[in-house]
């Protein structure tokens, strides 16, 4: 954004895009107080100056021995405690507003870890170092660190927390403006420290629709790879799936997916079938229909949970373990 | 005050015609074993001063990096983990070994003896003690930059200094922890020098101003600073022992160091910026020549912002994790900080008032360090607010706002009290044109180099960033240009001041009509300080006709 010079006089341009009212809010504050250090700034440097200037050294003259005045110091002891106790509150209200989320905020859940952000929406669905949000619904970020203090800092919608490890911390905005805002990582952290940023993307209820159909962009980096195995592996961590089947052979709450893809497999109902892509599919939707004869049919459906690139993906993880 | 007589008791030592300090006893080894405050004061200037051009050929390294995105050099790439180290040193080394021990260790160590009359500081013997602790100290966190350096930033914060970092933050935590020693010590033998060895007829309200402000700074050195050391001595306990206090991982608590450090760490900001204060107090009136204007006021808001010091270290961390009843607190509190500030300004403004102004060299480093402190202090405001605290923290704005306290107001004060007091210390005047020339380059390259940082940081850069974004590069390359301005009025500086050393002894005892008592003796003075016990005739800054019996200038 270009700003004529008038904008630095009057402080507008010393900061960045508002994308949100509170933004509005907090640059009230700091134009007033821009303001108000700009009549004082002149109000100690002018005599200064003055001063300097008007009784340069002169042979001869004569210093009046002026060495108090009670109620100059208490005027200037006052006023400024005065001003002091304004501005205390009127930063104090932007801050309730900061402090306290409305109950329907949207949450996304963040963590930090060195040196990258990820989100997780309500679906489940993750994308790293790309936030995307629909306009005009508060939106809470619930964030914690998995290593060292982080910080994550919106400088459009004026707000940062610190993101530590072991605790939950919070910041919560209302964007206005579409489009995209840039966010950065304001706590040092090491090494890439300046790299840990991304994007907020501000769009309209019905992009941010068709954003959450696809499940967040993490895996366009996987289909770019065409790693569909890989992006599998992170399905079966991620969805629980890693919690009755193994992947080393071993026998577990149900089977393993070690040799599992093509194999000849006998059901509970007596009837055998092979094991592939379309069996897969139907065993995550519906568990039930046929189950490994030797297993109990405790698997829950995954109807609505997994998403077709999900499911995609999940196959070729387990067509690759031979 | 009616000025107070004494008789005036021999001190007894008269030594020979031409002799002081810096002549007699010249061995090294009088000069490595002397108890002298003189020699040990002298000794602190070389040793600060050589620290201050380290740290800040540090900086202008920095600034040089960041002058492109690129960060090539001449063909000379830093990378990411050599810029962090970079940073790190810098602050660490201009907080430990430049700025708190400077004016305490330096000027402080040699005037306020002279000032109160007396013959040396309380306890000569600690006070070398605390003179080698510091080389010990300094010797240490050089040999960490051989062990690897250290990334952490000046603030250690945990858990990455803790268990993140690959660099030597033992040992420089330790230099640390030894270099605070130094600084209790120093305090201590203040306070002690303060009570008891003032001149026969000297009452509180007697005392230089710049007195008052160091009485405040030892204070502050001896209760904050244990604090630090025990919080030094955790994080080393962690490290080593992996006992859970800082670091989650072992079920510390990461928010814990950041109070404990800023405990001591906010106190130690009033460590720097007091004995800045203190000097402005005695330059205002010199140059003025007229009296100080509200010398109780004065001489109660150093004590007081020493005692304010000590209850407002939560606004580091208004955005950190601590509690928001404890944030709204600190905010509060925060701004009583303003009052005294605002009371010193008003005070010194209102003494330069009808005064007959010299403006020689160390008066224009004062008046420099009216209008710097003006924009340190009104800075200090925006980030005092909550809601504008916020979007401010952890920004180039904050680095913008302490560096004008710190350098801009501290060492500008530290550079006029060294012209203030270099012919008393020295026996030589320097080149006065030189000197004022270097002034003012030292008061536009200052501007020149932060003003940018407070646009640069409202608008949302972050602080310790090796990379950043495009729309930032203009004003990084002013900062960098005000930079070299800044660089060459030091060295400009250091030049004509080591030039005057090549003459004979030729200043006054008393070039520019001081009223304090280290005018009265030659300068430099002889080992004992005064040929007599000096007694209070007038009270400081009084600058009547016919009372002060001097004309100079």
């Amino acid at each position: 954004m270009e700003h004529s010079f008038i904008d630095y006089i009057t402080g507008q341009a010393m900061l960045p895009p508002r994308g949100s009212e509170f933004a509005g809010e907090v640059d009230l504050v700091f134009i007033g107080i821009y303001w108000l250090s700009i009549i004082l700034f002149l109000a100690i440097t002018i005599p200064t100056v003055y001063f300097a200037w008007r009784y340069k050294f002169k042979a001869g003259r004569v210093t009046p021995h002026q060495t108090h005045n009670t109620t100059l110091e208490i005027m200037w002891s006052v006023g400024p405690l005065i001003i002091c106790v304004g501005l205390f509150f009127w930063g104090l209200d932007g801050w309730m507003k900061y402090a306290v989320a409305p109950g329907d905020s949207m949450e996304v859940v963040v963590t930090g870890k060195q040196w990258l952000w990820q989100f997780e929406y309500p679906d489940g669905s993750r994308t790293v170092n790309d936030l995307h949000v629909p306009i005009n619904k508060p939106v809470k970020l619930t964030m914690t660190s998995e290593d060292v203090l982080h910080d994550l800092f919106v400088p459009d919608m004026r707000v940062k927390v610190d993101v530590i490890p072991g605790r939950y911390s919070m910041i919560w905005f209302t964007p206005n403006v579409l489009g995209p805002h840039t966010f950065t990582c304001a706590e040092y952290c090491g090494k890439d420290h300046s790299g840990m940023k991304g994007t907020l993307t501000v769009e309209s209820d019905a992009d941010f629709a068709k954003f959450m159909a696809t499940g967040g962009t993490e895996w366009e980096e996987y289909r770019d790879r065409n790693d569909w195995a890989g992006w599998g592996k992170l399905q079966y961590e991620r969805k629980g799936c890693n919690s009755c089947h193994s992947v080393d052979g071993t026998s577990s709450k149900g089977p393993t997916w070690k040799g599992l893809f093509s194999k000849n497999e006998s059901f509970t109902d007596g009837s055998t079938g092979i094991a592939d892509a379309k069996y897969l599919e139907q065993s995550m939707l519906q568990p039930n229909a046929k189950v490994v004869k030797g297993f109990e049919p405790i698997m829950p459906t995954f109807q609505g949970l997994l998403r077709n690139h999900e499911i995609k993906g999940l196959q070729a993880y387990i067509e690759s373990l031979k | 005050m009616e000025p107070v007589l004494h008789s005036a008791p021999q001190v007894g030592h008269h030594p020979a015609p031409g002799k002081h300090y810096l002549n007699e006893n010249t061995s090294l080894w009088d000069w490595i074993t002397t108890v002298d405050h003189k020699r040990i004061g002298l000794m602190y200037l070389v040793g600060s001063l050589f620290f201050f051009m380290i740290g800040g050929l540090l900086a202008l390294l920095l600034r040089l990096v960041l002058l492109t995105p690129q960060h090539t050099l001449f063909g000379i790439t830093v990378d990411a983990e050599g810029y962090n180290r970079l940073f790190t040193l810098h602050g660490a080394i201009m907080v430990f070994l430049f700025i708190i021990p400077s004016i305490p260790g330096s000027l402080t160590n040699f005037v306020l003896p002279l000032m109160l009359g007396a013959k040396d500081v309380a306890f000569p013997k600690l006070n070398l003690a605390s003179f080698y602790i510091y080389v010990v100290g300094a010797i240490m966190a050089v040999s960490s930059i051989y062990f690897g350096a250290i990334d952490t930033g000046w603030t250690f914060y945990t858990p990455y200094s803790s268990s993140s970092s690959s660099t030597s933050v033992a040992m420089m935590t330790m230099s640390v922890f030894v270099l605070g020693f130094s600084s209790i010590l120093t305090g201590l033998n203040f306070v002690a020098t303060v009570h008891k060895l003032r001149a026969p007829g000297m009452g509180w309200f007697d005392m230089p101003l710049f007195v008052w402000g160091m009485y405040s700074t030892a204070v502050i050195q001896i209760l904050a600073t244990p604090v630090l050391a025990i919080t030094l001595v955790l994080l080393a306990i962690e490290k080593t022992f992996h006992i859970g206090i800082f670091d989650p991982k072992y079920g510390g608590d990461p928010v814990l160091f950041q109070h404990f450090f800023w405990f001591y760490s906010h106190p130690a900001v009033y460590i720097m910026i007091l004995p800045g204060m203190a000097i402005i107090s005695e330059l205002i009136p010199t140059f003025s020549k007229k009296t100080i204007f509200g010398y109780r006021a004065i001489a109660y808001s150093s004590v007081s912002l020493a005692l304010v010091s000590f209850i407002v270290w939560g606004h580091h961390m208004f955005v950190a994790g601590q509690s928001q009843l404890a944030t709204v607190v600190f905010s509060a509190l925060t701004f009583l900080v303003a009052i005294p500030s605002g009371v010193k300004v008003f005070n010194w403004l209102t003494t330069m008032y009808k005064g007959n102004i010299v403006l020689a060299s160390p008066m224009l480093y004062a008046l420099a360090f009216l209008i710097l402190f003006a924009i340190g202090g009104l800075t200090g405001i925006f980030l005092g607010t909550l809601s504008t605290d916020i979007h401010l923290t952890d920004t180039y704005f904050v680095v913008a706002h302490f560096h004008y306290v710190m350098m801009g107001s501290t060492v500008t004060a530290f550079i006029g009290g060294l012209h203030y007091w270099w012919p008393k210390m020295t026996g030589r005047m320097y080149n006065e044109k030189l000197a004022k020339i270097a002034a003012v380059l030292w008061f536009i390259g200052f501007n020149a180099t932060f003003l940018p940082q407070f646009i640069m940081g409202s608008q949302g850069m972050p602080r310790r960033y090796y990379n950043y974004l495009d729309q930032f590069q203009p004003f990084h390359a002013f900062s960098t240009f005000g930079s070299w301005i800044i660089g060459f009025s030091l060295f400009m500086t250091l030049a004509y001041l080591l030039a005057s050393l090549r003459k004979p002894c030729d200043a006054p005892d008393d070039p520019w009509g001081g009223s304090t008592l280290e005018w009265r003796t030659s300068s430099p003075p002889i080992t004992h300080n005064f040929h007599d016990q000096p007694v209070l005739e007038r009270e400081p800054y009084d600058y009547r006709p016919g009372q002060s019996g001097r004309e100079t200038h």
